[in-house]
């Protein structure tokens, strides 16, 4: 056991922290939830995959470095700690591209992922609908059999990004006679901008349209943009759950760089005794997270999957984000009102942590049941 | 960098865990509890044999240490069976000596080989069973001094541990002792003891709603037990990595957040715990207590919350 890096890997660590310094935009960029924001995050995207910096764990021939996974906790360290801006890609990064290794065809790979990297393509997800959220087996958007294709129609909502991005993926159910919900679903991407389909942007709890509603008219999607064979998209969309996904989606970086600009802020306002130990909890669960994550990447590296202990993870670090911006906010005081400041943004954003990806209340079922051997019961 | 226990110490922690269990704790605990500790000290010889001890005195003093990293892992197997006696202040009095001295070579050997059992704590604080420690050192300005007695035991709320006041005086130990370093250890074996504790106590727990029936069904199928439970174990969970990576750094920022994290995870489980059992629970009779009360005593020993939390603010501000 120990917590040593090699040569290599701190001489990778030293590479990125020396580009980061000399190329992280000095004046943080407008907020990506708006179309001036999404289009400046967008370039920043290709500026970090012109030196092969926006996917460093992703093979080199799609734009990365096979870095590997404790390279990529090490360049997310750097990346957030040197300020540099939210990733617009993450959505698709985090998301599509774990399964398009796992689960796609080599021509899908060699099409989808190298616009990804550079952020030509934006990607937002599709999963839930108005009538399925956490049971999102439920849902109801269809898949029809068409000439080469499918005809996608529905309604999908709360589709982060979609308010500005390009493509999109998510499930549609493709045989409405499968006898049970999550059998006769496929996996499917689509175009925002195809005939047929309407994008209406929802504003989040302050007003930035960081989602959108997708009104789905008859569709046409090739074959080319199944992912694994019809009907099995339940099994192909859960099956990078447990894997990278759940480690990858928040890096361990993110929070150890907020955690200690917390408490430069703390000191700045002289250290006062009312928020001590909720800035402390904050440094703690801060380590905590990376110390996991390190424990989990190691183990991955053994082969072992992470598997629903991903659950712990996405409880933890949702819960600390909420924590550590409300503690900023209650910290400025009468500033913590101003909606125009990175806290405040960041407090915002850290809202919606314990609702995507999972609500919590699904996550500690899951804990419950399939960490700790408990029955199932009504949810 | 490899986070995760080798094989050796994952067996170490195993064959622990086994010779423990088999060792019926729970009637040691109540014996020690009693003042009888002809049960425990029995324990405290095997504890010593499989290498416990040894692993906080250096090789020349016949250990095998300073070993952090598996002096935790046998620690939170310690804390898991609820193991009576001075082991934490033991492993404290032995990092009092990181330089060759006369005393080390007097007192060490017998600590490691545990024929010896110390207590230690700061002057005017309580120590735990001074009456069955053979070496009692009180925590002076003037340095360590190894004290000639003790006053009447005062109860603690776990009545596993039995508190005593040093008698002032006694030889003095070193001049310029390195307090901070055993006070380090102290802090480590508790963060890890309580983590063992919180283990112990949400696999209880767990085992007991999955049999316990109401309305025709096990109460661990309702969500709002699930909910609790899984709480438990997030804190638990990340509680862990914060032991050994202390254990691996010995810091005193992050050992300091090791001992908070690990015993107020230990002592929310406590109260999960005794809520998920229900009346049960609340008997002294039941074993469960046995738990309940160390979660409480492990948060205010060896550093309260408010004093680790200090420890980690003030430690500095490197990138973790």
């Amino acid at each position: 056991m120990d917590l040593a890096f090699t040569q290599d890997e701190e001489a990778f660590r030293a590479e990125a922290r020396a580009w980061l310094m000399d190329r992280v935009p000095r004046a943080p960029l407008p907020s990506l939830e708006t179309a001036e924001g999404f289009a400046a995050h967008r370039a920043w995207e290709a500026e970090l995959a012109a030196d092969r910096w926006s996917v460093v764990n992703w093979p080199r021939e799609y734009g990365g470095r096979d870095s590997g996974l404790i390279r990529w906790l090490l360049f997310e360290e750097e990346y957030w700690a040197a300020g540099a801006p939210g990733r617009v890609g993450q959505n698709g990064i985090s998301l599509l591209a774990p399964t398009l290794f796992d689960q796609g065809t080599e021509e899908q790979r060699a099409r989808v992922l190298p616009p990804m990297a550079t952020g030509e393509v934006v990607w937002a997800q599709a999963w839930s609908e108005p009538e399925a959220g956490s049971d999102l087996a439920s849902l109801r958007s269809r898949a029809v059999r068409t000439d080469g294709g499918w005809l996608l129609s529905g309604h999908k909502t709360w589709s982060s990004r979609a308010a500005f991005a390009d493509r999109a993926f998510g499930l549609f159910r493709s045989d409405p006679d499968a006898p049970k919900p999550h059998q006769g679903l496929t996996y499917l991407m689509f175009d925002l901008h195809a005939p047929g389909v309407t994008v209406r942007p929802i504003g989040r709890l302050d007003g930035k349209p960081a989602f959108a509603e997708l009104f789905l008219d008859e569709v046409f999607v090739p074959d080319d943009d199944v992912i694994g064979k019809p009907g099995e998209g339940w099994r192909i969309a859960m099956s990078t759950a447990g894997n990278e996904r759940g480690l990858m989606l928040r890096s361990p970086g993110r929070f150890l760089a907020s955690a200690e600009r917390l408490r430069q802020l703390w000191r700045r306002e002289d250290s006062p005794q009312h928020t001590h130990d909720r800035v402390a909890d904050t440094l703690i669960g801060a380590r905590a997270y990376q110390l996991f994550a390190y424990a989990a990447a190691s183990r991955f590296l053994e082969g072992e999957s992470i598997g629903p202990k991903s659950s712990l993870n996405k409880v933890f670090w949702s819960e600390l984000d909420l924590a550590l911006h409300e503690t900023a906010l209650d910290l400025l005081d009468g500033e913590g009102e101003l909606a125009d400041t990175a806290w405040s943004e960041g407090y915002v954003f850290s809202l919606a942590g314990p609702i995507y990806a999972g609500t919590n209340e699904i996550q500690r079922d899951i804990i419950a049941e399939r960490l700790l051997g408990l029955p199932k019961g009504r949810r | 960098m490899r986070f995760l226990l080798d094989a050796e110490q994952l067996a170490f922690a195993a064959s622990l865990n086994a010779m423990l269990t088999a060792a019926d704790t729970p009637s040691v605990v109540r014996d020690w509890s009693r003042g009888d500790h002809t049960s425990g000290r029995a324990l405290w010889s095997r504890i010593a044999d499989a290498g416990v001890f040894a692993l906080a005195v250096p090789e020349e003093y016949g250990g095998l240490g300073p070993r952090p990293v598996e002096l935790a892992v046998a620690f939170v197997e310690l804390g898991r069976h609820a193991v009576p006696g001075p082991l934490v202040e033991t492993v404290a009095a032995a990092a009092l000596f990181t330089e060759p001295s006369p005393a080390a070579g007097r007192l060490l050997p017998p600590l490691a080989s545990g024929e010896a059992m110390a207590t230690l704590a700061y002057e005017g604080a309580y120590a735990l069973d001074a009456d069955v420690a053979t070496t009692r050192i009180s925590l002076t300005p003037d340095g360590p001094r190894l004290t000639p007695g003790h006053g009447p035991v005062r109860p603690s709320l776990d009545p596993a541990r039995r508190l005593f006041p040093l008698a002032p005086g006694g030889e003095l130990l070193t001049a310029a002792p390195p307090v901070e370093h055993a006070l380090t250890h102290a802090r480590l074996a508790t963060a890890a003891q309580a983590l063992g504790v919180g283990i112990a106590l949400l696999d209880r727990t767990v085992a007991y709603v999955r049999q316990r029936t109401q309305f025709g069904v096990p109460i661990g199928s309702f969500q709002a037990v699930k909910h609790r439970l899984a709480d438990a174990k997030i804190a638990l969970e990340f509680a862990r990595p914060l032991l050994f990576g202390a254990a691996l750094t010995m810091t005193p920022a992050d050992v300091a957040a090791a001992k908070v994290t690990a015993c107020e995870a230990a002592y929310a489980t406590a109260r999960t715990a005794l809520q998920l059992h229900g009346a049960i629970g609340y008997t002294a009779e039941y074993d469960l207590s046995l738990w309940l009360a160390k979660a409480r005593a492990l948060r205010t020993a060896w550093g309260g919350p408010q004093e680790c939390r200090d420890l980690v603010l003030s430690g500095g501000d490197r990138r973790w």
